[in-house]
C-alpha cells in the first residue's frame, strides 16, 4: 500500500432510495462497494437524520451530510479533520443549488455535466481549488433555460471563454469588469429565536441568531462600510472574508468589498444578557386518560411581545406519540393535517389575529387497548415578523466608496423562529 | 441482449467522436462524462477520446481531460500519446493553461511518466505565476503517492515553495508537507514567523491544514505555558498582592512565552471569526492545546456558535466539546443552556449534549440539570431516554448531595411502561446500590417483585446479581426468586442463566437449608446447557462450593470468594480518554487512530533553540546619495549625544556582525577599531556603515548598526490599508522636483477621510520608479520629550515587503540617556486606520519600569501618491475625460508673478490605495501659472492644490 493519500478520495450521492446515483473520484477508483458500508448504517438508523456523521470502515472512512434527502457520501482514506470534509460537501452543495436553482436527484442528473466540471474546478488532488461561487461562476456558466436552447442549437458550451483573474486578483471572492445598469445593494437583516419553553410558559432557554444576507449587483470595484445604531448587541460574529477584521475590531463597522450577487455578510449571536422578546404564547391542554381510547387536544395561540407587529407564517407542528390512531380536530383558522404512519399533526395557522386568536381543538384517537402515552408532545413553531429585527439591532447607514454612481440601497428586516419549542 | 445494445451505443459515441463537427465530439463526450458518473466503464472508447486532447474547444478539452485522468490508469500505452499535449501546454503563456496542463500531467496515475512529472513540478515550482506554484504544490501529493522514491527530490521542491510569500500557494505546499515530510520540521523554522503573519489572508481550506501544522510545531518548539510549578511559585505572593496579581506574575514566574509562541496565538485569534467552520474548529484546538490555561476561554463562544450549524457539524463539535467539558467545566459552564436537548434533534447529537450537560453537572446547576434529565427520560426517543438513566445514575455517583434523590426518581421509573426505560433503570440502580447496599433492602425487595414483569435480558441479570449479592438483607424473598427461576431456566438468555447460576451458589452459601435442592437441580441444568460458558460456570461453581474428596482447600473459602465485597463501579464519561488524540481530527472522532495521524508531542523540557526561527531577507536596494552632507550631520549629532547607551543584547551585535561581513568583509574591524579614533572620524565610519546598510539592508525587520555607534537603524514598515504612501516623479523637469521637495517637508497630518479610501482595488496602472528620494528625516519623538530617547523618520520610497499597500519608512532611534534602553516596540494601542507592521522589541526586557510615548507619523500628501508612466496623449485624453461630476478639477491662477517662460510640467501619479488616477499639470505662463489636478479624491486634491500653491509661492524670489 502506497503511502495514504490525504482528503478526499471519492464522493458518491446516494438518494432517499438508497441507490448511489453519481460518483467522482480525483484520485484511483474506489470501487461502490465501500458504500455498503454507508448502508448498513443506514438501515440501523431509524430517521435517516440518524446515519452517523462519520462511518469507519476496514480501509476507508465514510464522512456524510445529508441535504435535501441525498446523502453526500466523501471516501477518506486517512486522517483529515472531519470538519473540513464536512464543510466542503455542504459547501459543494451550496454551489449546486446556487448553479440549479434546486438541489435534487433530478437537478443533478439532469446536469450531470456540469456537476462533474464543477466538481473537478472545487477539488484538486482531493484538496479544495476554488470553491468561491464567484470564481467557479466565471470557470463554469449555470445552466439557464435559454442558455440551454442555445447551447443545443448552436454546440457552445457552459464553460466560461474566458479564463477567470479571480484566482490571481487581491480580492479572490469577486471577479473584475463587473457591470449593471441598475447598481442595487440589498441586506436582509433575518433574526432566529431559539427558544425552549416549559409547560408552565416560562421560558427555559432562550437565544437570537441573526445573519445578514446581502445581494450586491454594483458595478466595479464598490467599497462599502455598514455601521449599526447599537453595534454592542452583536456578542458573537462571524464574517464573510470579505469583511475588514482589524476594522470590526477597532471601529464595530463593518468594511468591505462585496462579492457580487448572493452572500452571507455577516452571523451574529446576540449577547445573552439582553432578555429575549418572545413574540407568541401557546396554550395547552392536552391529556390522555388511562383507559380511555379518547384523548383531550386543545391548542391556543396568542401574540406576545411583537413591538406591534404582526406576527404571520405560523406553522404549528407536533409528533404525537406512537399510541395515537388519528386526530379529530376543529381548527378556528387555517389547515392542519395528521398523518396516521408518522403520527405527525402540523397545523398551517397563518396569520394571528389579535383580536381572534386561533386556535386547534377536538379529541384524538388512541389505540384501543394501548397504554396511556406517558409523555406529551412537544410543538414546534415556527413563525415570520416582518420589518422587525427583536433584537432591536438596526441598520445606522451604507456608505459605498470607490465608485462613482449612486447605488440604491435598500435594508430589510424580518425575525423567524428558529429552534422554537414548547414543551407540554 | 444489454450487453450487446451498450456496445451499439458505444460504437455510435465512438463515430460522433472521431467526426468533424466540434459540436457532435462534444455531445458525445457528454454523454461519456455522463457514463463516467454513473459508475459505466466506458473505458474502451479510450482511443478515440484521447485524440481530442489537443482540442481548441475548451469545453471539450476539459470533458477530456475529465476523462483521461480516469482511465489513464487503465490504458497506460495510449495515455502516453496525450504526454506531448500536455508537454506543449506547460509552456503556454496563459497561466492557467499550464496550471491546468499540469493538473492533469500530474493526475494521470502512470508510472512511465514521473520523470517528467518531476520535471514538470520542478520548473513549475519557479513559475511566476503564484497559481501554477499553487497547482505544483499539489502535484507534488500526487507523485509522492504515485512514486515515494522520489522523497528527496520532493522535499527539495517542497523547500523551495515553503519559501513563497504568496497566500495562494501557502496552504497548498504546507498539505504538501504534512503528506510527504511531515517530520521534516527543520523546514518550517525558517518559514514560521511568514506563515503565522500570512495566515490571515490565506484561503480558508489552507487555513485548517497550516493550523493543523503550526499546532504540531509549536509542541516541538516552545516550553508549556501550563506551568504547575509556576503556580507553586505563586501561590505565596497571590495571597498578598491578589490586585496586582498580574504585575506580581510577570515578575515572580520564571516562565516567559517565546514570542514566536504568542504571534501563533495573535495572529490565529482573529480566525475564530471565520465562516467556516473547519477553520474555528482548527484555532479552537489550537488554543486547546497550546494556550495558556487562562486564555482558553475565548474559544468557548465560538464552539457554541458552530452548534447552529449543520447537523454534522454539531456532531463532531460536541464530541470535541465533550473533551474539552470533561477537563475543563468553567469552560462551558456559562452555556450550558446551549446543550439542552431539542426533540427534533438526531439521537447521536442529543446522547452528545447529554454527555455535555452531565459533564457540567456540579453541585450548584445539579438541580437544573436534573429537572431537565426529567423532560428527557419521558422522551418518545427510547434510546434517548436509556442514555439519560445513564446520565442520571452519573450523575449520582458524582455528587453525592444528590445520589438520594437520584435513586428515588430511577426508583419510581421501574413502574415505566416502557421496558428499555426500567431495564435501563434497574442496571442504572444496581450499580448505585452497591455504594451502601444496606440502607437500601426496601428497593431490592421492590425489585425483585418487579422482576416478572422484566423481560430485558439485562435487567433480569442485574436483579439476580442484586438478590444474590445482598440475600442476607432478604433472607425470604430471594429463595423464591431462585425457585421461579429453577423452573425458567432453560428459556433464559445466557447472561441470564450464569447469574442464575451465581445467585444458586450464593444461596446454598447463605441458605443451604432451603436451596441445597434447587441449587443442585440448577447445577445440573447448567451442565448440560448448550453454551459452554455455563457448562464451565456450573463445573467450577459445582466445585466450589460443595465439598467433596476432590475439592480440596478451596472449597473452604467458598463464601470468602464468592461473597467478597465488590468495590462499586465507577460511572464515568466515555469522553475520559478521548484527549489523547489531538481535539478536531478524524481520530479523535472515531476514538481510534487513523492511518496517517500524526501524534502531538510533548513540551519539550527546554526549548529548542529560537534564533532557528530568524530570517533576513535581503533585497537589493537604491537609495540616492543626494542628501550626504546632511545626514551626516544629522547621524554625527546624535551619536554625540548618546554617549552612553551601551547594553544592546548579543544577539543584535551578531547579527550586525554578520550583516558586515557579508558586506565588507573589513568593516567590522574596522568599526571596532573605530571606538579609539577621533569624532570626526567616527562620523565618517558612521556614514560608511550607513551606505553599506542601505546597499543590503535587512528589510524584515530590523538592521544593526555596530554597537560603538550606539545608533539604530530601523526599518519600520507601515503598512495601512487605508493610507498608502509613496512618493512618485516621473517628469523630471528640474521645476517640478523643486515643487515636489517642497510639498514635502510640509507635513500634513493624516485625517481620518483617508480611511475611506479602499485598498483591494485592482491596479491597472503602471507604476513607475522614483528618481528622487529625499534624505531628510522627521523629528518624531523629541529625545526631551523621550527621556533620552529620540527617534526620526524618513520616508524611503521603496517597496515595502509587506505587500503593495504598504510603505517603507526608516527609523533611526538613538539613545541619548546614560542607561541602556530595554525593551523598545511600538505599542499595540496604535490609532485607528493606520497598521503598522511591528518590530520586535529591542533589547530584552530586564525592568518594569515603562515609559510610554505617543507620537505620530505626518507624511505629506505627495508620499500617498505613487507614480505612474503616461504618454502625452493618454495624459490629455484622461484631463479631458472630466464628464464625471465626480473627477476633481480646479483652476486656480496664483497671484504673483513667475519669472519662468511658458513651459507646461506634467504629473501623473495614481493614489497607492485605490489606485486612482491623479493628474497635475502645471501651466507656467508669465506671470501666471495654471495649476489643474484632476482627481477624484477631492480631499488629495485640494490638500496638493493647497501645497503646490504655497509651493510656487515660496520659490518665486
Amino acid at each position: 500500500m502506497l503511502a495514504a493519500a490525504k482528503m478526499i478520495h471519492s464522493l458518491f450521492l446516494v438518494n432517499a432510495s438508497g441507490d448511489i446515483f453519481l460518483e467522482k473520484h480525483w484520485k484511483s477508483v474506489v470501487s461502490r462497494s465501500v458504500c455498503d458500508y454507508f448502508f448498513e448504517a443506514l438501515e440501523r438508523a431509524t430517521e435517516p437524520e440518524n446515519v452517523p456523521p462519520v462511518i469507519p470502515t476496514p480501509h476507508h472512512f465514510l464522512i456524510n451530510v445529508l441535504r435535501h434527502r441525498i446523502y453526500f457520501v466523501a471516501v477518506i482514506q486517512s486522517e483529515v479533520p472531519p470538519l473540513f470534509v464536512i464543510e466542503f460537501l455542504h459547501r459543494v452543495v451550496d454551489t449546486f443549488q446556487d448553479y440549479f436553482g434546486v438541489c435534487s436527484e433530478a437537478a443533478i442528473k439532469d446536469n450531470v455535466v456540469v456537476v462533474y466540471e464543477l466538481l473537478e474546478e472545487m477539488l484538486d488532488n482531493g484538496f479544495p481549488l476554488a470553491t468561491e461561487s464567484n470564481i467557479l461562476k466565471e470557470l463554469i456558466k449555470p445552466p439557464t433555460i435559454l442558455r440551454t436552447v442555445v447551447n443545443t442549437i448552436t454546440g457552445s458550451t457552459n464553460v466560461g471563454e474566458q479564463l477567470p483573474t479571480g484566482q490571481l486578483s487581491v480580492v479572490p471572492w469577486r471577479r473584475t469588469g463587473v457591470k449593471y445598469t441598475n447598481n442595487e445593494a440589498y441586506f436582509d437583516v433575518v433574526e432566529e429565536i431559539d427558544a425552549i419553553i416549559d409547560k408552565s410558559g416560562s421560558t427555559i432557554t432562550a437565544e437570537i441568531q441573526g445573519v445578514i444576507d446581502a445581494c450586491v449587483k454594483l458595478t466595479g470595484m464598490p467599497d462599502l462600510t455598514l455601521s449599526f445604531m447599537n453595534p454592542r448587541l452583536l456578542d458573537d460574529v462571524s464574517f464573510h472574508p470579505c469583511v475588514r477584521f482589524k476594522r470590526w475590531e477597532a471601529e464595530r463597522i463593518l468594511s468591505f468589498i462585496p462579492p457580487d450577487g448572493n452572500f452571507r455578510l455577516l452571523s451574529y449571536h446576540v449577547s445573552s444578557q439582553n432578555l429575549v422578546a418572545i413574540p407568541v404564547y401557546v396554550k395547552h391542554n392536552i391529556s390522555f386518560r388511562e383507559g380511555s381510547s379518547q384523548g383531550r387536544f386543545e391548542l391556543t395561540l396568542g401574540p406576545k411581545q411583537t413591538m406591534g407587529k404582526a406576527v404571520e407564517s405560523v406553522l404549528v407542528s407536533s409528533q404525537l406519540p406512537r399510541g395515537v390512531l388519528n386526530a379529530n380536530l376543529s381548527p378556528s383558522q387555517g389547515t392542519y393535517t395528521f398523518d396516521p404512519v408518522t403520527k405527525l399533526l402540523s397545523w398551517d395557522v397563518g396569520k394571528i389575529n389579535p383580536q381572534k386568536l386561533p386556535s386547534l381543538k377536538g379529541s384524538v384517537s388512541l389505540q384501543t387497548g394501548a397504554s396511556k402515552p406517558d409523555e406529551n408532545p412537544t410543538i414546534n413553531i415556527q413563525f415570520k415578523i416582518q420589518q422587525l429585527a427583536i433584537s432591536g439591532l438596526k441598520v445606522n447607514r451604507l456608505d459605498m466608496y470607490g465608485e462613482k454612481y449612486k447605488p440604491f440601497k435598500g435594508i430589510k428586516y424580518m425575525t423567524k423562529a428558529g429552534k422554537f419549542q414548547v414543551r407540554t | 441482449m444489454l450487453n450487446h445494445r451498450f456496445l451499439c451505443r458505444n460504437e455510435d459515441l465512438k463515430e460522433m467522436l472521431e467526426s468533424n463537427k466540434e459540436s457532435l465530439k462534444l455531445e458525445a463526450m457528454k454523454r461519456i462524462v455522463g457514463l463516467i458518473a454513473k459508475g459505466k466503464n466506458a473505458s474502451e472508447l479510450f482511443p478515440a477520446v484521447v485524440k481530442n486532447v489537443a482540442s481548441k474547444n475548451i469545453e471539450l478539452k476539459k470533458l477530456v481531460y475529465v476523462y483521461l485522468v480516469r482511465y489513464a490508469e487503465e490504458q497506460q500505452d495510449l495515455a502516453l500519446l496525450s504526454i506531448s499535449t500536455f508537454q506543449r501546454a506547460l509552456k503556454d503563456p496563459n497561466q492557467l493553461i499550464r496550471a491546468s496542463a499540469l493538473r492533469v500531467l500530474s493526475s494521470i496515475r502512470v508510472p512511465i511518466i514521473v520523470p517528467i512529472m518531476m520535471l514538470a513540478i520542478k520548473e513549475a515550482a519557479t513559475d511566476l505565476s503564484p497559481y501554477v506554484r499553487k497547482t505544483a504544490a499539489h502535484a507534488i501529493q500526487k507523485l509522492y503517492s504515485l512514486d515515494p522514491d522520489q522523497k528527496e527530490h520532493l522535499i527539495e521542491v517542497i523547500e523551495k515553495l515553503l519559501k513563497d510569500k504568496s497566500t495562494l500557494v501557502a496552504g497548498s505546499v504546507v498539505m504538501a508537507f504534512e503528506e510527504v515530510c511531515p517530520d521534516r520540521i527543520d523546514l518550517i523554522h525558517k518559514n514560521y514567523r511568514k506563515l503565522c503573519n500570512l495566515l490571515v489572508d490565506v484561503e480558508e481550506w489552507g487555513q485548517v491544514v497550516i493550523i493543523h501544522m503550526l499546532t504540531r510545531y509549536a509542541r516541538t518548539q516552545f516550553v508549556s505555558p501550563w506551568r504547575e510549578d509556576a503556580m507553586f511559585d505563586e501561590n505565596n505572593e497571590k495571597a498578598f498582592y491578589d490586585s496586582e496579581e498580574e504585575r506580581k506574575v510577570e515578575q515572580t514566574k520564571p516562565y516567559i512565552m517565546d514570542p514566536d509562541h504568542r504571534l501563533l496565538l495573535r495572529n490565529t485569534k482573529p480566525l475564530l471569526q471565520s465562516r467556516n467552520t473547519a477553520v474555528v474548529m482548527a484555532v479552537s484546538q489550537l488554543y486547546w492545546h497550546l494556550a495558556p490555561k487562562h486564555e482558553l476561554s475565548i474559544i468557548t463562544k465560538s464552539l457554541v456558535r458552530l452548534l447552529r450549524s449543520h447537523r454534522e457539524v454539531q456532531y463532531v463539535v460536541l464530541q470535541n466539546i465533550a473533551t474539552m467539558s470533561i477537563q475543563r467545566k468553567g469552560m462551558f459552564e456559562p452555556f450550558m443552556k446551549s446543550f439542552y436537548v431539542r426533540s427534533t434533534d438526531a439521537t447521536h447529537i442529543k446522547t452528545l449534549k447529554l454527555e455535555i450537560l452531565t459533564n457540567l453537572a456540579n453541585e450548584a446547576n445539579i438541580s437544573t440539570i436534573l429537572r431537565e434529565f426529567q423532560t428527557y427520560v419521558k422522551s418518545q426517543d427510547k434510546a434517548f431516554a436509556a442514555a439519560t438513566i445513564q446520565a442520571i445514575g452519573r450523575c449520582a455517583t458524582n455528587i453525592s448531595e444528590v445520589t438520594d434523590t437520584c435513586l428515588n426518581g430511577l426508583v419510581l421509573l421501574l413502574s415505566n411502561r416502557d421496558e428499555t426505560v426500567v431495564a435501563e433503570s434497574v442496571v442504572v440502580i444496581k450499580k448505585l446500590l452497591q455504594t451502601q447496599p444496606s440502607q437500601h433492602s426496601d428497593i431490592i425487595k421492590h425489585m425483585a417483585k418487579l422482576f416478572d414483569n422484566i423481560t430485558v435480558p439485562m435487567a433480569r441479570a442485574s436483579i439476580l446479581w442484586l438478590m444474590g449479592e445482598y440475600c442476607e438483607h432478604v433472607p425470604k424473598i430471594a429463595p423464591d426468586v431462585l425457585r421461579k427461576m429453577a423452573k425458567t431456566f432453560t428459556n433464559e438468555e445466557d447472561i441470564v442463566k450464569l447469574q442464575i447460576v451465581n445467585l444458586a451458589a450464593k444461596l446454598y452459601l447463605t441458605n443451604s437449608k432451603q436451596t441445597k435442592l434447587l441449587t443442585q437441580y440448577i447445577l445440573n441444568l447448567g451442565k448440560y446447557d448448550q453454551n459452554y460458558d455455563i457448562r464451565d460456570r456450573t463445573r467450577f461453581i459445582r466445585q466450589l462450593i460443595v465439598p467433596n474428596e476432590k475439592s480440596g482447600a478451596l472449597s473452604k473459602y467458598a463464601r470468602r470468594i464468592l461473597m467478597a465485597p465488590k468495590p462499586a463501579p465507577v460511572l464515568q464519561s466515555a469522553f475520559k480518554d478521548r484527549d489523547r488524540f489531538q481535539l478536531g481530527t478524524l481520530s479523535h472522532t472515531l476514538n481510534s487512530q487513523a492511518s496517517g495521524y500524526l501524534e502531538l508531542s510533548d513540551w519539550p523540557a527546554v526549548a529548542p533553540d529560537q534564533s532557528v526561527r530568524n530570517v533576513e531577507v535581503v533585497e537589493p536596494k537604491f537609495y540616492s546619495d543626494s542628501e550626504e552632507e546632511e545626514e551626516e550631520e544629522e547621524e554625527g549629532s546624535s551619536s554625540e549625544g548618546s554617549s552612553s547607551s551601551s547594553s544592546e543584547e548579543s544577539v543584535s551585535e551578531s547579527e550586525s556582525e554578520e550583516n558586515s561581513d557579508d558586506s565588507n568583509k573589513s568593516s567590522s574591524s574596522q568599526s571596532e577599531k573605530s571606538s579609539s579614533e577621533s569624532d570626526s572620524e567616527k562620523k565618517k565610519k558612521t556614514l560608511k556603515n550607513k551606505k553599506l546598510q542601505q546597499q543590503k539592508p535587512d528589510i524584515l525587520i530590523i538592521t544593526y548598526l555596530p554597537p560603538q555607534i550606539m545608533q539604530k537603524t530601523l526599518l519600520l514598515i507601515i503598512m495601512t490599508k487605508y493610507i498608502l504612501i509613496h512618493i512618485v516623479l516621473s517628469i523630471s523637469t528640474q521645476f517640478f522636483v523643486n515643487c515636489m521637495c517642497s510639498l514635502l517637508h510640509l507635513c500634513v497630518f493624516l485625517a481620518c477621510q483617508f480611511d475611506v479610501v479602499s485598498w483591494h482595488v485592482h491596479v491597472s496602472l503602471q507604476a513607475s520608479s522614483p528618481v528622487f528620494v529625499p534624505e531628510t528625516s522627521h523629528e518624531l519623538l523629541h529625545r526631551m520629550t523621550g527621556k533620552g530617547l529620540s527617534a526620526q523618520y524618513r520616508f524611503t520610497r521603496q517597496p515595502c515587503i509587506y505587500g503593495n499597500s504598504m510603505v517603507s519608512l526608516q527609523l533611526t532611534l538613538s539613545n541619548s540617556s546614560d542607561q541602556a534602553l530595554e525593551n523598545i516596540h511600538i505599542s499595540e494601542k496604535s490609532s485607528t486606520g493606520q497598521n503598522i507592521h511591528r518590530f520586535n522589541a529591542i533589547g530584552e526586557r530586564h525592568t518594569t519600569k515603562e515609559d510610554e510615548f505617543s507620537v505620530s507619523i505626518q507624511p505629506a500628501v505627495g508620499e500617498l501618491l505613487l507614480p505612474i508612466t503616461m504618454s502625452e496623449a493618454d495624459f490629455t485624453k484622461e484631463q479631458g475625460n472630466t464628464n464625471t461630476s465626480y473627477w476633481h478639477a480646479d483652476e486656480t491662477p496664483t497671484n504673483r508673478p513667475i519669472h519662468f517662460s511658458v513651459c507646461i510640467s506634467r504629473f501623473a501619479g495614481k493614489t497607492v490605495s485605490s489606485g486612482s488616477l491623479v493628474l497635475v499639470s502645471v501651466a507656467l505662463k508669465d506671470p501666471d501659472a495654471v495649476i489643474t489636478i484632476n482627481t477624484e479624491k477631492t480631499v488629495i486634491g485640494s490638500m496638493l492644490l493647497r501645497q503646490f500653491k504655497t509651493a510656487l509661492t515660496n520659490s518665486c524670489p
